[in-house]
């Protein structure tokens, strides 16, 4: 339990309010009767998010909850039950008890349960109902207290070492949701558990009903927890199981020992219980289990971001004035205003960065949770899995990164769900046990690449054409090519799983997926090999992306040539070069042969030296492609803001956009893949004239 | 925007080998001293190049090359008027580098006329129309078609 995931959840908790809002403002276009299907996918992708994020990052009560609701939704949208008022009702609430419980899990306390554990029981009553008419129940569950909060002053964490935990599920528990092994992997968050599960109970494989856990467990968690962190993770498995939590060496606390099975009662006096937001939380426990919270950071509005950044921008032009009045003074002060307004430029262009700086993230802010994800997936579904992760420190902008978090959740639970096979039919094939997940990120061509990728089994073309005729999406007769069947899985509700998972396979996803990343201007494509695997490559734009770039000149122009596609600069010696039928100029590097693009040439301007041997080759890299790039001299490194040209201009080929370097100036930032389709479709002709021009 | 019957729109006028245009003074946003540009590369002669505007790079159109008329040497005194035009749903914004800025005028639309059939000079796709004030031929400007025309 190494990896922190507190650190994502402010992101999660603001995700989730914005969703819900969405939600919400959907359910209430639904009210007015407008029930069209795009309504409740909306709703439902709502729903979806939020159990997928509440189940990662452990908040289990949530995650129970939205579960419940969703299949409610799913039933909806499938059609099964029709939209009637009072389950807008009731979805509303929902929403409402969401915010709460989500609010209150934010700040780090526990939610009011007896209200959400009404309308669960509401919810899974509705679900089960044969028709649509809401069953009215009383909630089983809606008596529980409040759990316990340690009584003000009194600090039981100091006394408790840890807590004995006996759980023997009931019959139907796992039918309605509760899963033991949620509860287990929620307790080891907390501290070191180790648990004995007793399996006496279990028949013979051919009595076996799957849906009944047989299994019991003994548990020893070893951790400095109150017994209400403990109590809250069995909260809605009360009623459906024989729970017993007792210290695991007896202490002078009040508030242990638990008697067996009597979890439910009230725990503790209660006034003290369900805390408001403002209520006094035991200051000096809520201290401990709250490292950092909010201290760190604060979320701050893209739009205010934008006003400092153009303030900023108005105060370099005023600076600038400034300094070129002072350049026309003269007199003994002339020389220290100037000197003071040297100083004053330094400082403005320092600000200048950090602003522009404050909207870039590494993508590392959301690879950091796969590497949990994978683990707790491949747990689960018992699969092996391996992640590789390379490029988490490419920059980008924040609006880009908020809206890929999603998309890239989705495409990982893919591809381990649909994706990597089960152990056994990976060693059948002949492959390693072990599955590969690979998250890539690099820059390429003025765009950000993210890849998802396994060595799974491969999309199964049969397989998605038959479900897209059964669901209607393809006429029964219709032929299709390979990559028209592909894009089949990016068509709403599609789905090829058999089962509906906790994972995936509801057919909610890939239409996300593309829709988010289009949004922001970005592409997807999918690539699939049968038995090899499939890859997602997400395009994204960088409009505001920064880009480590090496400054060259040529002649009077400066261009900036990403450094991740440079593979080295050298000094060319003439009998390194050879020219190919006079057609083009090559150079002889080791054993390769490197086409030589004279960028003056390319672009049209001026040079300094035109004799190769005077220059400098920087030979870059694109595509696998290599070519030399012929420049007067190279400058600095640095780090440069891509702006596009494409806002007020239009889009060049061989550019990936513009920067403004200190002075000023606006340089041209080169986009290498582009710059050698320009080369390869220059007339022969030119190239050949070149080339003689050399000789 | 009232659109009164006899609504009349301000219109900055500039010279231009002394021809005097006029541009829709709500598309202007501001009005600058000549700065080096940046030239992009496989762009007509017209486009000067990109110009740091507060770290945005803006195309600029020298006017007197766009109309096929002398041109003339960039100095301190060249004046840049920064326009903003709309485009599709977002906007456009294009320096245009004229000879000096003249004068703010207010003209009904009743008092513009628009232009006869000249055959093809290169402004005369461009313009929206003619107009008088204080007894002078004002050459009115369509921007929008301007710098379409500029970028693509």
């Amino acid at each position: 339990m190494t990896l922190d995931l507190a650190q994502f959840h402010e992101t999660f908790f603001e995700e989730s309010f914005e969703a819900l809002g969405s939600m919400e403002a959907a359910l209430l276009k639904l009210s007015a009767g407008e029930a069209d299907g795009e309504l409740i996918n909306t709703i439902f992708r709502v729903a979806h998010s939020i159990k997928g994020g509440s189940a990662t990052f452990g908040f289990t009560d949530v995650a129970a909850f939205t579960h419940t609701l969703e299949t409610l939704l799913d039933q909806l949208r499938s059609g099964q039950r029709q939209v009637q008022s009072s389950i807008v009702d009731i979805l509303l609430r929902s929403v409402d008890v969401l915010r709460e419980m989500l609010s209150a899990t934010q700040r780090k306390q526990p939610a009011d349960p007896a209200m959400a554990a009404g309308l669960h029981a509401e919810l899974q009553a509705i679900v089960k109902s044969p028709t649509g008419s809401p069953a009215p129940v009383v909630a089983k569950l809606a008596t529980v207290a409040p759990p316990a909060v340690a009584p003000p002053g009194s600090s039981p964490a100091e006394a408790i070492r840890g807590w004995r935990i006996r759980l023997v599920p009931g019959a139907r528990m796992m039918e309605h949701g509760n899963d033991p092994l949620r509860m287990m992997r929620e307790l080891a968050t907390l501290g070191t558990l180790v648990t004995r599960a007793d399996a006496g109970k279990v028949p013979t494989l051919a009595e076996l009903d799957p849906e009944v856990c047989l299994l019991s467990w003994d548990m020893e968690l070893r951790s400095e927890v109150e017994l209400v962190a403990v109590e809250q993770i069995f909260e809605w498995a009360v009623g459906e199981c024989t729970l017993s939590i007792e210290p695991l060496s007896p202490v002078d606390s009040p508030a242990v020992p638990v008697p067996a099975a009597a979890v439910a009662p009230a725990l503790a006096p209660q006034e003290v219980a369900a805390p408001k937001p403002k209520a006094k939380a035991p200051a000096a426990a809520e201290a401990a289990r709250a490292p950092s919270g909010e201290g760190g950071s604060i979320r701050v509005s893209i739009e205010k971001i934008d006003e400092l950044l153009n303030s900023v921008g108005e105060l370099v032009i005023t600076q600038s004035v400034c300094s070129q009045l002072a350049a026309t003074l003269e007199g003994r002060q002339a020389n220290d205003l100037r000197n003071a307004l040297v100083q004053f430029e330094r400082h403005m262009r320092a600000l200048q960065e950090s602003v522009m700086r404050v909207r870039m993230l590494p993508i590392a802010s959301i690879f950091n949770r796969f590497p949990r994800m994978i683990r707790d997936l491949g747990q689960r579904l018992g699969k092996k899995l391996e992640l590789k992760m390379s490029g988490d420190q490419t920059e980008l902008d924040k609006t880009v990164l908020e809206k890929i978090g999603d998309p890239l959740v989705h495409l990982v639970r893919n591809a381990v769900d649909h994706g990597i096979e089960m152990p056994d039919k990976r060693r059948a094939a002949g492959k390693d046990e072990q599955g590969t997940i690979s998250l890539h990120a690099y820059h390429k061509g003025g765009n950000v690449i993210v890849e998802v990728s396994d060595d799974g089994a491969g999309l199964n073309r049969e397989r998605i054409l038959t479900k897209a005729r059964e669901r209607g999406l393809v006429g029964a007769d219709e032929e299709l090519s390979d990559d028209k069947i592909l894009n089949l899985i990016f068509a709403p509700g599609f789905s090829t799983a058999d089962v509906v998972s906790d994972v995936s396979g509801r057919g909610v996803g890939m239409d996300v997926v593309r829709r988010n990343i289009n949004e922001i201007g970005g592409h997807v494509q999918l690539y699939s090999t049968p038995g090899k695997g499939s890859m997602v490559r997400i395009r994204l734009p960088l409009t505001l992306a920064i880009l480590d770039g090496q400054l060259a000149r040529v002649g009077k122009e400066i261009y900036i040539v990403p450094i991740v596609s440079i593979v080295e600069t050298i000094q060319i010696r003439r009998d390194q070069v050879s020219s190919l039928a006079g057609k083009a100029e090559l150079l002889r590097l080791r054993d390769e042969y490197i086409p030589i693009v004279r960028l003056y040439e390319l672009f049209g301007t001026q040079a300094d030296h035109t004799d190769l041997v005077n220059g400098l080759l920087m030979i870059v890299e694109a595509d696998g492609k290599r070519v030399g790039l012929f420049v007067d001299e190279l400058m600095s490194q640095q780090q440069v803001v891509i702006k596009s040209l494409e806002t007020n201009f239009r889009q060049v080929t061989a550019l990936a956009g513009a920067t403004m370097l200190g002075d000023g100036h606006v340089a041209l930032i080169l986009d290498i893949p582009g710059v050698i389709v320009r080369y390869l479709d220059q007339p022969q002709a030119a190239r050949a004239d070149l080339s003689r021009e050399a000789a | 925007m009232s659109r009164e019957p006899a609504a009349s729109q301000q219109y900055l006028t500039f010279k231009l080998a002394g021809e005097e245009y006029g541009l829709g003074i709500r598309l202007v946003q501001e009005i600058r001293g000549w700065s080096a540009v940046t030239a992009i590369p496989h762009s007509p002669d017209w486009m000067l190049g990109v110009m740091d505007l507060r770290g945005v790079p803006v195309p600029i159109m020298d006017l007197r090359r766009r109309f096929e008329l002398e041109p003339a040497q960039f100095g301190p005194s060249t004046v840049v008027i920064v326009i903003r035009v709309p485009s599709g749903d977002q906007e456009r914004t294009v320096g245009l580098v004229v000879d000096a800025v003249s004068e703010v005028y207010d003209i009904n639309a009743a008092d513009c006329r628009s232009l006869p059939d000249i055959g093809s000079a290169a402004s005369s796709e461009v313009v929206q129309g003619l107009a008088q004030a204080d007894g002078k031929t004002l050459i009115l400007l369509d921007a929008a078609r301007l710098t379409a025309n500029a970028v693509h």
